[in-house]
């Protein structure tokens, strides 16, 4: 009877449902859109990183992240391969770099020098061309989503990056850039022309490990025979961007920010109309009061209609979410849903109409029963 | 009348306020309410019928005296404590019903029962058989608000049944019905005085109800000045033997 009297009185008043709805549903898409593009920001800003084959990051001191690393000499690389358990040190080369559009104008981008036959860092999602040849001349790979940003139409087109020119060779899908810089990929000789570095300079050495070896072994290693520069192990170097990105820059604060105000508005709007429904069955509590039922009986009925509202709030606001989610996809900030954010999300219902209910339940507590008897 | 006291109450006294402001609704009231009887308690409007039927009915906590309830001292009892009493011995009918306009009939019968631990399929056929005593096994699943005010009331009482409680409260029953209904809702709320395990206190100011009682209380500024059993219950002749005045009566000075 818990059941059917709360789904009762939450139905009664069709205007203050909708009103409780819309209050859920506004504060789940809040919450899922900020917390989505907040997952969708770190899976861009460690992307790299991750598909990189490296245990081990060597780079300059004072790298704030993949785009933004200082230059290594090159000698760091024969120096690595020495060290007991390195399999094998592939240079990369990052770093941020002038994009002219083939109709003119300029943007910025990010060349991404690296030799996948050295085990350095290949493009991945290949969906046109062929990734193997932008080893040829001026050949280079660009994201997909990039193509109207970088002034291009497809495979074939010219463009020209700082002083050099470049035709796009292969297309990817989903490598997308934090920095809303794209990424160039080609080989690092052509890289390191264009940057005007030494022949053997990079910013990163990728750091793969022989069979069996201990990182932290390897890692105490490398940085005693490297004084001059910061060995990171993946998780490392990714915590390290996603603090420059998210907290540095203040990116994250923000989506996170707006997050906990949704859950903050949602909770109010939860609130005041589970208070106010409460107050209109006041007379209908204090009735059952007088029949004997237990605090614990109303509470209940507080609760279920709370939790009514939740799934019935969660399956309309994720329902808007998911599409805003479908139309982000490729936009230049895609908002990532994973089932862990979902489930998360209806916890976080479940558990915003529980304290919204908490002003209803004091109400109801206090609540005299001898009040059935008022004429 | 039959057996031991379903009710005792002694010397029962509530005050309301503090200082210059308390007010003495209650001066000591005693009383006993005996299985099998149907007693009214009448009264002018505030000599503390409500406060009287509210401590009974274990809503408001007596001042001092003592009350106990099927053999169970209720002095000093929790909040909690006290609604547990309510729920295993007391069924109440209100003035306006007080039906919960969202749930049919039945369902306004089942929650009552549920409250009481019969939920399921006990808990229906309960409810079913509680609205067919009082003539409603046609009206099990209309809303309040499509019943009149004399079928509202019979869903009252069919719900005070619920679980089959050994005290029937009901405040001013007949207030909001006009004669015909009045009469009938009497009539049957006697019936329930017929179980010889149950007593029933009706606070009324309807003088058409007098023909119903067993005994009639009369309150007045907080005291019972008038305790009479009658010989006259109308439709109950058999109560006519024996009758002997069990309650304690202060006369006003």
């Amino acid at each position: 009877m818990i059941l059917i009297l709360a789904f009762r009185n939450l139905f009664h008043d069709r205007i203050r449902l909708v009103v409780t709805l819309i209050g859920i549903l506004f504060s789940i898409v809040l919450v899922a859109v900020q917390l989505g593009l907040y997952l969708g920001a770190r899976k861009m800003i460690v992307g790299m990183i991750d598909h990189a084959n490296a245990e081990l990051w060597i780079t300059a001191y004072g790298t704030k992240s993949f785009e933004e690393a200082g230059t290594l000499s090159g000698r760091e690389r024969h120096i690595a391969l020495a060290v007991p358990g390195v399999a094998s040190v592939a240079p990369l080369v990052a770093s941020f770099a002038s994009w002219l559009k083939p109709q003119g104008g300029t943007t910025l981008a990010v060349i991404v020098g690296t030799d996948p036959a050295d085990g350095g860092l290949a493009p991945w999602n290949v969906v046109a061309g062929d990734v193997a040849s932008i080893a040829e001349p001026d050949a280079v790979a660009v994201d997909r989503s990039y193509l109207d940003n970088l002034g291009l139409k497809g495979i074939g087109d010219i463009a020209q990056i700082e002083t050099s020119r470049v035709r796009v060779a292969a297309l990817t899908e989903g490598i997308r850039s934090f920095t809303t810089a794209p990424y160039v990929f080609m080989p690092i000789s052509r890289a390191r022309n264009i940057l005007q570095l030494a022949q053997d300079q990079s910013t990163f050495l990728l750091v793969k490990l022989a069979d069996g070896a201990d990182v932290e072994t390897v890692r105490r290693d490398l940085a005693k025979r490297l004084p001059v520069a910061e060995i990171l192990t993946r998780e490392e170097f990714r915590q390290r961007s996603l603090d420059h990105w998210l907290f540095g820059t203040g990116a994250g604060v923000a989506l996170i920010g707006g997050a906990l105000l949704g859950i903050l508005v949602g909770t109010v709007i939860v609130a005041q109309t589970l208070y106010a429904s409460t107050k209109d069955h006041l007379g209908e509590f204090a009735t059952l009061r007088a029949l004997g039922s237990s605090a614990g009986y109303i509470h209940s009925v507080i609760l279920v209609q709370a939790a009514l509202s939740a799934a019935l709030g969660y399956g309309l606001g994720m329902s808007i979410a998911l599409v805003i989610i479908q139309l982000s996809e490729k936009s230049p900030l895609p908002i990532v849903m994973t089932p862990m954010l979902a489930a998360g999300l209806l916890l976080l219902t479940i558990a915003m109409c529980a304290i919204s209910a908490f002003a209803a339940i004091m109400k109801v507590t206090r609540i005299d029963p001898a009040m059935v008897f008022a004429k | 009348m039959s057996g031991r006291a379903i009710l005792r109450a002694r010397d029962l006294v509530k005050e309301h306020g503090s200082g210059a402001a308390k007010v003495r609704a209650l001066k000591g009231v005693s009383l006993d309410l005996m299985p099998g009887e149907l007693t009214l308690l009448m009264g002018p409007s505030g000599s503390g019928k409500t406060t009287l039927l509210s401590i009974l009915g274990c809503i408001l906590t007596q001042t001092s005296g003592h009350l106990t309830v099927n053999g169970q001292s209720t002095d000093g009892m929790s909040p909690e404590q006290l609604a547990a009493i309510r729920r295993s011995n007391i069924g109440f009918v209100f003035q306006s019903y007080n039906l919960f306009p969202t749930l049919t009939a039945i369902e306004n019968v089942r929650l009552a029962l549920d409250v009481r631990g019969h939920s399921g399929k006990a808990g229906i056929a309960m409810a079913t058989a509680a609205l067919e005593s009082v003539g409603l096994s046609h009206r099990l699943t209309a809303y309040p608000r499509t019943m009149s005010g004399g079928e509202q009331q019979r869903v009252a009482i069919a719900r005070s049944l619920a679980g089959s409680p050994p005290l029937i409260f009901a405040d001013e029953p007949t207030a909001a019905l006009d004669a015909e209904n009045g009469l009938a809702v009497m009539a049957l709320i006697q019936k329930l005085a017929r179980d010889k395990s149950r007593a029933v206190l009706v606070v009324t100011h309807d003088h058409r109800t007098l023909q119903f009682a067993d005994r009639i209380l009369t309150i007045e500024d907080g005291l019972i000045v008038d305790d009479r059993r009658q010989a006259a219950a109308t439709v109950h002749p058999a109560r006519r033997r024996g009758k002997a005045a069990s309650g304690h009566v202060r006369r006003k000075a």
